[in-house]
This record gives structure tokens, sequence and C-alpha cells, in this order.
């Protein structure tokens, strides 16, 4: 009878068969369940990780330092106002353990030193990732509830951008990548709005094509929308993959829409001389290698990167535009870059010549267009409207269109549950915006975002700087942020502001805040130079430092605008923390100048970098001061000495804290350095 | 046209086909040819990169034959440290005997030594070292310093445009990754001739004193920076912990 009943039904009899039985096995049952909660505790992972660490610091001989700061059980940073709560250093115990630089074992690294306490700003801030996690797999990954997981070291520098909005010394990476999309106009297509309002603004200079037809042909067009980097291996313009068809329909366009522009009409002054030499002295003389590239016979792209490169330029321009350009290029493009050197007629029949020959004969060889029909035009303009030329370039008829791309102002903090991943893509943010740098079109068909040809650093640059575009750059208190500094519009006033926009001087100059840091910055310059010199100087720039590659070129200026510039600079770019002419530029006695001497070369060993005795000394480091008597007033001098960096902030010329008396004795010394081998003393 | 459509297929799949077919087999060929006598580096060791982060140069190693002729078609691998990435980490050596590799180092800042191995004909391993420096947030600072402030005396190969002034000092300024000169001088003292210059520790003049221009930050970056980059490998002085 027993035997036939069921087995679960036997063990019920035996645990309940009584009630002190049943008693005691629910006891049993409520003890174990009781028991689940500390045991899970027990065999946690951080509990695991905080033992291993305990037992990893017992042999050290800064053992007790260590068991001091340590602290058992689950930790937590919580900053209410940054929206932190990290629970990181349950596990990463050493983070902030100073004697723990022999360690390269997770989870007990110290963090590298960075100019942050974590205390402070917690670890997801920066490392993103699950604060409130306690295991490994939910802190450190991605999982359903939780799209954010840890961002990969190559990207950290992102994390300074969420904040730091003026570029970082220590932050390389970010800065290029911030670079490259001002250089790339990124923002042209993408909206990237700032959290203080306005929009993020590019740096390129998309030609204007209103005019195309004066400066080049249709069979270059085509050429060069086939594929930008045949033509120039720099180019920045991306490849559009058009079919021939596509390329033929908007060359066609293109020149069918061109207006002329009065001053192109010009015919050549004189034809073309091609005279290499001479060519070649005179684009060397102009520096125009300052600006413009030229690839050489090994392929290496070398010169500037302001202006276009030149390598096949010949190919590309038409004579009487080119002519025209260098006469004056504001005609055509009257905010350009360039400069508008006073080329004599001659000297431009020169040059142009040089330039026209510098072209490869193979490279519009192949390409034969019939004329343009009505029909063909008109698909051209559709396809310039549907690729949107105009977000770049300025076209005549055709508005620039409003959010052509998606924007990118929280890209990085997008879900990847958003994203749409081409195959064979890992499933992160950073994976996809890469990614879609690198193939944009992979993505799915009928993309139209064109193909970069960056390299793999480059686009780890991007992409840095895309995922510092993120929700909480956004969101962060301006209390908390570093803002940008503001873009300054300063414009130089009247005839002699005219005179150097005409002459593009902050393509290379500084001035108040606006312009290149090519070339020294000009806000004090009034100040620092005495006016002779200066006007010398503009009549015939001689270089002040002769190791450097890129110099200020002739324009070949008149006397007129010459004194023009002069008493603008001198009147205008003065300092107000001083008086030019508080100490006389001369007449200091021999003794005077003989204590300088010795403390310029034995105190201050100034000949590491700075030329004198131009027989003797050496540096190149520094302008040469063979000269500088007649170059720069004594008050000057003497206030750069004493401070140089609040003279011209970020120079590198060392602030060697002088007394007065040392800056005074190396100041007469200085002063007294008229050029060519004399020595102007008071006897 | 259909005719032409599959035709074409065939010619495809055949292409394929023999495109697949075409490594294994030189392979096995020049294997049977030539035996590796050793791997040497050709370029890309030392290199200091920011952590994390690809480097700016590819590794190329070579393999050689015991007449030191070049190996082509022989299967070499890299392998290093935890979260180095490599691209592509193994593959057949090309028709000059060499293997390019691309990597990126691990998030630690530090030395990373790579490994890359190939075999014998017999299967007896080959093996060479190779040893890259990782740069965390305060070499990188110290090196846009050591860039802006120090390459153009200490580095003798400074670029076109900035010239190097080495060449024109009387006392030779020492390259950052002199270790034999100086790993001796201990961070006080280094911090010592930033600060005050040269003749704070009896040295040139013409090193002048940086106290007033750089931060205590700046320079304690920098010195990080010499510190990690220096070759013989810097080995910090204090305390060292027996091993249990």
């Amino acid at each position: 009878m027993e035997n036939s009943k069921p087995r679960p039904q036997l063990l019920w009899n035996k645990l309940s068969g009584d009630p002190v039985r049943a008693f005691g096995s629910l006891s049993l049952l409520l003890l174990i369940s009781l028991a689940i909660a500390p045991a899970k505790d027990h065999f946690s992972q951080w509990r695991h990780y905080q033992n291993s660490y305990l037992k990893m610091i017992r042999s050290r001989s800064d053992a007790v330092t260590l068991r001091r700061h340590f602290r058992e059980g689950i930790q937590q940073i919580w900053n209410p106002e940054l929206e932190v709560v990290d629970r990181c250093t349950t596990c990463h115990v050493g983070v902030n353990e100073a004697g723990l630089t022999d360690i390269s074992l997770q989870p007990f690294c110290r963090h590298p030193v960075i100019p942050h306490n974590t205390e402070q700003f917690g670890c997801v801030l920066c490392h993103r990732g699950q604060g409130a996690a306690t295991t490994v797999k939910e802190a450190h990954m991605s999982t359903v509830a939780w799209e954010q997981p840890l961002l990969p070291e190559r990207y950290i520098e992102s994390s300074c951008g969420q904040c730091h909005r003026p570029p970082l010394t220590g932050t390389p990476h970010l800065n290029e990548g911030r670079r490259l999309m001002a250089r790339y106009g990124c923002v042209h297509c993408h909206t990237v709005k700032l959290p203080e309002g306005g929009l993020l603004k590019a740096e390129d200079d998309a030609p204007s094509l209103s005019h195309i037809a004066d400066k080049t042909t249709r069979e270059w067009i085509y050429a060069w929308l086939k594929d930008p980097q045949a033509y120039a291996t720099s180019a920045t313009m991306p490849n559009f993959k058009l079919n021939d068809e596509e390329a033929g329909d908007i060359s066609a366009f293109l020149i069918r829409n061109s207006t002329p522009v009065a001053g192109d009409a010009l015919t050549l002054p004189q034809k073309a001389v091609s005279d290499s030499t001479a060519g070649a002295s005179l684009y060397g003389e102009s520096f125009c290698a300052t600006c413009h590239a030229v690839q050489n016979a090994a392929g290496n792209v070398v010169g500037g990167d302001v202006g276009p490169e030149l390598t096949r330029i010949g190919n590309k321009v038409r004579p009487e535009w080119l002519a025209a350009w260098i006469k004056n290029p504001r005609v055509y493009d009257p905010p350009t870059e360039m400069p508008h050197y006073r080329f004599t007629d001659a000297q431009v029949a020169v040059l142009t010549g040089y330039l026209q020959a510098k072209s490869d004969s193979d490279f519009l060889a192949n390409i034969h267009l019939e004329p343009a029909t009505p029909d063909q035009i008109n698909r051209g303009k559709l396809l310039v409207t549907e690729y949107g030329c105009t977000s770049c370039h300025e076209i005549s008829g055709i508005r620039k269109p409003d959010n052509f791309a998606p924007e990118l102002t929280r890209i990085g903090s997008k879900p990847s549950s958003q994203l749409i991943f081409a195959p064979g893509i890992e499933h992160t943010l950073p994976d996809y915006i890469s990614g879609k740098l690198r193939q944009p079109r992979a993505f799915a068909a009928g993309l139209k975002m064109p193909q970069y040809n960056f390299t793999a650093a480059q686009i780890d640059a991007i992409t840095t700087a895309l995922l510092s575009l993120n929700e909480r750059a956004q969101t962060l208190p301006a209390a908390l942020t570093v803002p940008p500094t503001p873009a300054s519009n300063y414009q130089p006033a009247g005839k002699a502001g005219q005179l150097m926009n005409d002459l593009a001087c902050f393509s290379c100059h500084r001035i108040n805040g606006r312009g290149s840091d090519m070339a020294p910055d000009l806000t004090w310059e009034g100040s620092a130079v005495q006016r002779k010199w200066l006007e010398d100087f503009l009549q015939n720039p001689n270089t002040l430092r002769p190791a450097l590659i890129r110099r200020m070129p002739k324009f070949n200026l008149t006397p007129d605008e010459i004194s023009t510039l002069s008493d603008y600079i001198m009147a205008v770019y003065q300092t107000p923390s001083f008086d030019r002419e508080s100490m006389a530029n001369s007449g200091y006695p021999a003794v005077a100048v003989e204590q300088g001497r010795q403390l310029f070369y034995s105190k201050y060993g100034c000949q590491a970098c700075h030329i004198v005795d131009a027989k003797a000394d050496k540096g190149y480091i520094g302008p040469t001061l063979t000269e500088v008597g007649s170059r720069l007033n004594a008050a000057w001098v003497y206030h750069w000495l004493k401070d140089p960096q609040a003279l011209r902030p970020g120079t590198i010329e060392p602030n060697r804290n002088l007394t007065d008396e040392d800056a005074r004795a190396l100041t007469v010394f200085l002063i007294s350095q008229k050029g060519s081998g004399r020595q102007e003393t008071r006897k | 046209m259909r005719y032409l459509r599959i035709s074409a297929g065939f010619l495809a799949v055949g292409l394929v086909f023999s495109g697949c077919a075409r490594t294994p087999l030189s392979n096995t060929a020049s294997k049977a040819t030539k035996s590796i006598s050793a791997l040497v580096e050709v370029s890309g060791g030392k290199q200091a990169g920011a952590a994390g982060n690809t480097l700016p140069q590819p590794v190329v190693v070579q393999a050689n034959d015991d007449q030191g002729n070049p190996v082509p078609g022989a299967l070499v691998s890299i392998r290093g440290p935890r979260d180095t990435m490599f691209d592509p980490p193994s593959g057949p050596t090309d028709s000059s005997g060499q293997f390019t590799t691309n990597l990126s180092l691990g998030g630690m800042a530090g030395r990373y030594q790579l490994i890359v191995s190939t075999h014998d004909e017999a299967g007896k391993p080959i093996e060479l070292k190779i040893e890259e420096i990782a740069l965390g947030y305060e070499e990188i600072l110290g090196r846009e310093m050591s860039e802006k402030y120090c390459a153009r005396c200490h580095n003798q190969e400074s670029t076109p445009e900035r010239l190097s002034n080495y060449d024109n000092l009387a006392v030779k300024p020492h390259a950052f990754n002199e270790g034999d000169a100086l790993n001796p001088i201990s961070d006080a003292d280094l911090t010592a001739i930033i600060e005050h210059g040269g003749p704070a520790l009896n040295k040139s003049p013409l090193m002048p004193p940086y106290d007033y221009t750089l931060s205590k930050a700046e320079i304690h970056a920098l010195i990080s920076y010499i510190r990690m980059i220096s070759d013989p490998p810097y080995r910090a002085p204090g305390t060292f912990y027996a091993k249990q």
C-alpha cells in the first residue's frame, strides 16, 4: 500500500507528517531564506575585490598607511549638482593612493595624475558607464536598461570637452578633432547648437561658384567632381562618388549658371612669360609657399595649407583669370585671405607663366564633354539642390538649405538603440561615429554624405570631438563650464584699416584677438618698434629669424601706403601699461653698456637663443639682435625683459624675474646695438 | 543577356576561388624553401603615443634566414599586454619578408612589452621583444611643454620650420630620452635645473630658468614625461618591495 504512493507524497509525509516535523522543516526553510541575503552580500564581487586588495597590501611596506585609508563596504561619491552617483571606488580602492605607482593590475591601479580630484567629480562624468552599479558587468558594459558603456580610452579626451570649450594644453586629440571639424566644415550641413547659444562655426572658406566660368573650364569641374583628391591630394572637398552623367550634368549647370565678374574680363596686359627661373625666384621671394603647397618629386606635399595646393594649378585656371587674380584677388573674391600684392604687370606675367606651367598633361587628357543640353543643365540644377552643394558653396539662384543633414548637437549621447549600424560594426556609439566617418555610405543605400579620406588618427580625433557634443555638455550649469574665448571681430579703422584688409594682415598676424598666429601678434607693435625701422621693414621686409621658412612677403607698397600704415600702428597699437618714450633710445655711457654685455653673456647666457655678435653668437631661437637698438624702443625692451608674457601671452621667452638694475643694464646693452657692427655709446 | 550574367557569375566565383587558393599556396611554397632564423625589428619600436590610442607609426618586423636574407610568406604573430590591440594581430610576411601591423596601446600609461613570434621549420619558436610607451594625461601635458619650450635645444631633430639650436650650443644639451645621463639625476635636482636654470646644479648657464614661466604642475608634468620616455627605463628610487 505504502509503496504504491508516489515519491513526492512520501517525502511530504516525512517532512510534515506531524506538527513538530512540519514546524522543524518550515523553520529550516525560513533560516535558509534568511541566509540568502547575507550570503549574497558575502560572496559579492565587490567584497571579493576588497578582500584581495587587503591581501595585496598586507605584504607592502606602506601597508599601514594603505590600511588606514581603506574603508570597507560600498563607497559612493555623490555630487547632486553634477548628477553624479558613483560607486566605482568600491572596487577601485586604490584610485587615490599615490603610493600604488607599481601596481598595474586592475581594479587596484592608482588614477594617473589629472587636474581634478575624483571626490569632486566622480568617475562616470569622464569614463561613462553606470556609476551606481556594483558588479563589473553592469558598471562597465551596456545593458538593457543602461546604454552608456565605458568610454574606450582613446576617446577619453572627449570628456574634457564637455566642460572645457577653449583648447586645453593637455588634450591634443580633442583640439585636433575640433580643428578638423572646423577645417572640413562639418557644420555647413550638420547644425551644432552651442550650450551658450548660437551655432558652431566652420573655418573653411569654400569658394563661391557664382562666377566659376571665369576661373576654370567645364572639363576641370567634371574631373574635380569625380575625384577632388586626384587633382590635389590635400584637397578638403570630399568625394561625392558621382557617376559620369551626374558630374557632366552638374558641371554643365555650374558653367551655365555662372555670371562674369567685371575685373576678370580684362585681357592679359602682357602675354604670360614662361621664364621658369624668374618665376621660381618671384614665387620664392613672395613667400607663396607660406600659404600654398606644392607636391614635390618625392610625392610629399610641401608648403602651407592656408590657400589651395598648386601642384596642378595650370590644369585648373584660365590664364586671364590667373593674371587678374594675381594682380588683385579682391576683384574676384573680396573677403579672400590672399593678400593683394602690388605686382607690376611684368611680374604678373612672369608669375602667371610660372604657375601655368604647373600642370599635368594627362590630367584632363581623357575628358571630352559634349556641349551641354538644356535638359542636362536642368538635371544639374536638381542634383546641386539634392546634394546640398549650397551648404558650403555660394551658387547664385540657389538658397542655402536649412537642416540639410542630421543635427549633431547631442550626437555624443545618442542611445545606440536609435542608431542603424552597418554590418560588421560593433554596436557602440564611438564605433558608429568612426565607422560613419570612415565609410559614410556603407550604412544604407541612397545616403548622400560624401566620402572623406581621413587617416585613422584623424577619425579618432574627430570622433573624440563629436563625443564631447552630448547631453551633459548642453545641460551643465554655466558656473561649471569653461566658456569659449569669444571670437573677436576687431576691425582697424579708416584708411589704414582698408589697407590692412587689402593686404590681408589678419591672415598671418593677430591683433586684438583677431587673426592667425602664424606671425607675431601686433597688438602692441606701436610700443615695441621705432617708426624708422617700421617704415624700412614695410618697404623691404628683412627677416628677423633666419631659421624660419615662413616669412613676411614684400608687398611693393607705395610711400603713401607705408606712411598711412606706420602712422596708424605707431598711434593706435600702444600698450597702456607704459610710455614708449620713458627711456632714451641712445646716449648711454660705455661703462653701462659693458655691464649689460657681461650680464648678457655671462650671467644670463642670452646667446644660447639670440645673436648679437653675428660672428661669435649662434643662437637661432629668438630674433637676431644685431640691430635691435635701431628696431625696438628701450622702454619696450626693459618691460619685455621684466615680464615677456605680460606683453605677448604665450611667448616662449622665459621670464627671468630680473631685478630692475639687471633689466636696465641689459636694456642699455641691447639698445646700443645699432646694427652693421657699430655700437653707439657716449664717450 | 541572361547567359552573359550567368557567365559573369561563374567568372566571379572562379576569381574568388583562385584568389583564396593563392595565399596558402605561396605560404607553403616559401616555407619549404627557406627557414627563418631570426626576427628583426625594422621600425616602429620605442614609440611614445597617447594611452589607448593608435601609435603614429606601424610596427614593422622582418623575418630573416640564417644568411640574413628576408623570408617572405612566413606566418608572424604579435601579442602584448591585455588591452593592446593589433591590426592585424598576425599574418604572413610580404614579398620583402616584412610584417607590418598597426597597434593601439592599452588605457594605462606605462611601458608595453610586445612579443612578435614565429617558428622555424622544426617548429622551434622564434621571438622578438619590442617596447612601446603609452603616455597618460600628465605625460602628454609634459610632451606639449617639451615641444614648446625645450625641443629646440634638447632635440637634435627638430622640424625644419623650427631648426634645431642643438648644434649652436657650446655645451650640448641632453636629449630627453638619454636615460644614462638623466636617470641618475633625482626629481628634485631636475626640478631645480628647470626652475633655476643650469647654474643651479653647476651645469651650463645657457639653460635658462623657467620658474616664473612654467607652473609647478607643468614642471612636474615635464619631468614625468622625461622619466617615461627615458631609455634605458627610469626606475624610481625609494621604496622597493620584497617579493614573497
